[in-house]
């Protein structure tokens, strides 16, 4: 079996694989660092098929592409240096890229629903676009170098993984086996400055299990929390945490 | 890189020089139309202005960087098509790809690297038209392989030999 999956590394390099057995192959991908280090050489491999190929594009071509990045916010610089990076070390063990495989098996999932919704209109494709980036920004956290995952069992069977990288300074929730919040009720994220919980985001009330970036910068938040509130969210929590997690140490 | 990432538009025009020929060139080998191809290809270099901040210089050049994006939006592209308009997934691989050598031959004839065309030549020709058809026409490889003819198992293997001997003879590493 393994002898077998270790076989698609090629395929995988070449965005060549269905969705379902790219989920998969990410998934053995999590307890195979030969397969991971020999995935990232035959991807360089694969782009450098791509380098070859040059068309010269019309003319208003770049033009085009100037205006438009005009009307477009950057991402951030990632600070290297500074007081995060160099609290870095208070923090416990790195967990391996790879081992954070499993949750991009389901980062590549939605991704799948993304592709869907882009066709349905111009609309939804702008949204599909969005949905895409943040599917993009949840990978980055996940594959970040320095990534710490803390989880936890929640109430009734639910499970909580929370995945913090210092030097995104982001973190992602990952939900597995969540009841649906009551009618008319969101889980609602937050993060916990020492005491004071700060609003980070909804999470998609339709769905049991789920991959969420968290809004928000981490900033110096100790842990992470979640409740239920009204549609919409709230500003503060209003009721109990149905979990309660520290961040990774 | 660096530079973009901080929002300077001259770096940016440098960075599109350098890359914008192989983004398009990449796309278009995979979804053929053109205006959609340079759509795609125009997304690719403002979301390359967007996120030029996740490029980290660890992980390979940049230019590698950006045509591993520009080759997956394009494949998101004419996947979501895929899915979205022709449940017919035959009729779909063959209205895509004409006749596999001539989508080859015509990619290796733009190939302007001549390195890059003598180690496409140590491969096997199974290895060769497997690795062109799944890159550069952004094929799955069970559609490579009903294309070919080969059982799936076979292709698998052919794409994994195939780019680790690309690999080999590239002097790629990562």
């Amino acid at each position: 079996m393994t002898a077998e999956l270790h076989t698609l590394t090629g395929a995988y390099a070449l965005h060549a694989l269905d969705p379902d057995e790219q989920a998969e192959f990410e998934r053995h991908l999590a307890a195979c660092p030969a397969c991971a280090q020999e995935v990232r050489e035959l991807s360089a491999t694969a782009a450098r098929l791509g380098s070859a190929l040059t068309l010269v594009p019309p003319d208003g071509f770049k033009e085009s592409v100037l205006r438009r990045i005009d009307s477009v916010r950057q991402e951030p610089p990632r600070t290297s240096a500074g007081p995060a990076a160099a609290g870095a070390s208070r923090r416990g063990r790195t967990v391996s890229n790879w081992a954070l495989a499993a949750c991009l098996a389901a980062v590549a999932a939605l991704g799948a629903t993304t592709v869907w919704q882009h066709l349905e209109a111009r609309d939804a494709r702008q949204d599909a676009r969005q949905a895409q980036q943040a599917t993009d920004q949840v990978a980055d956290v996940l594959a970040a170098p320095d990534a710490r995952t803390r989880s936890a069992r929640l109430a009734d069977g639910a499970s909580g993984t929370v995945v913090v990288s210092e030097e995104r300074d982001k973190a992602v929730f990952v939900a597995a086996s969540m009841a649906r919040p009551p009618s008319g009720k969101v889980y609602q994220l937050w993060f916990d400055d020492d005491g004071t919980m700060r609003p980070a985001g909804l999470m998609d009330p339709g769905r049991t299990a789920q991959t969420v970036l968290m809004d928000g910068a981490v900033g110096d938040a100790s842990g992470m929390g979640v409740t239920v509130e009204p549609a919409g969210g709230s500003r503060h929590p209003t009721s109990q945490p149905v979990a309660l997690l520290p961040l990774p140490a | 890189m660096a530079d973009v990432a901080k929002g300077d538009k001259d770096a940016f025009s440098s960075v599109y020089d350098a890359v914008a020929g192989s983004v398009l060139g990449v796309v278009r080998g995979v979804l053929r139309d053109r205006a959609q191809s340079e759509e795609v290809a125009q997304e690719v270099l403002v979301e390359v202005w967007g996120n030029a901040a996740r490029y980290r210089t660890d992980r390979g050049t940049a230019i590698n960087w950006v045509l591993t994006l520009a080759h997956r939006r394009a494949i998101d592209r004419v996947r979501s098509v895929e899915a979205a308009a022709a449940r017919d997934h035959q009729a779909a691989l063959l209205a895509r790809t004409p006749e596999f050598d001539e989508v080859t031959e015509a990619v290796e004839t733009r190939l302007e690297h001549e390195q890059l065309r003598r180690c496409l030549r140590t491969l096997t020709e199974l290895q060769r038209q497997s690795v062109s058809l799944a890159y550069y026409r952004g094929l799955t490889y069970s559609q490579v392989g009903e294309l070919l003819a080969v059982p799936l198992g076979t292709i698998k293997t052919r794409l994994r030999d195939g780019l680790i001997r690309l690999r080999d003879c590239l002097g790629v590493s990562a």
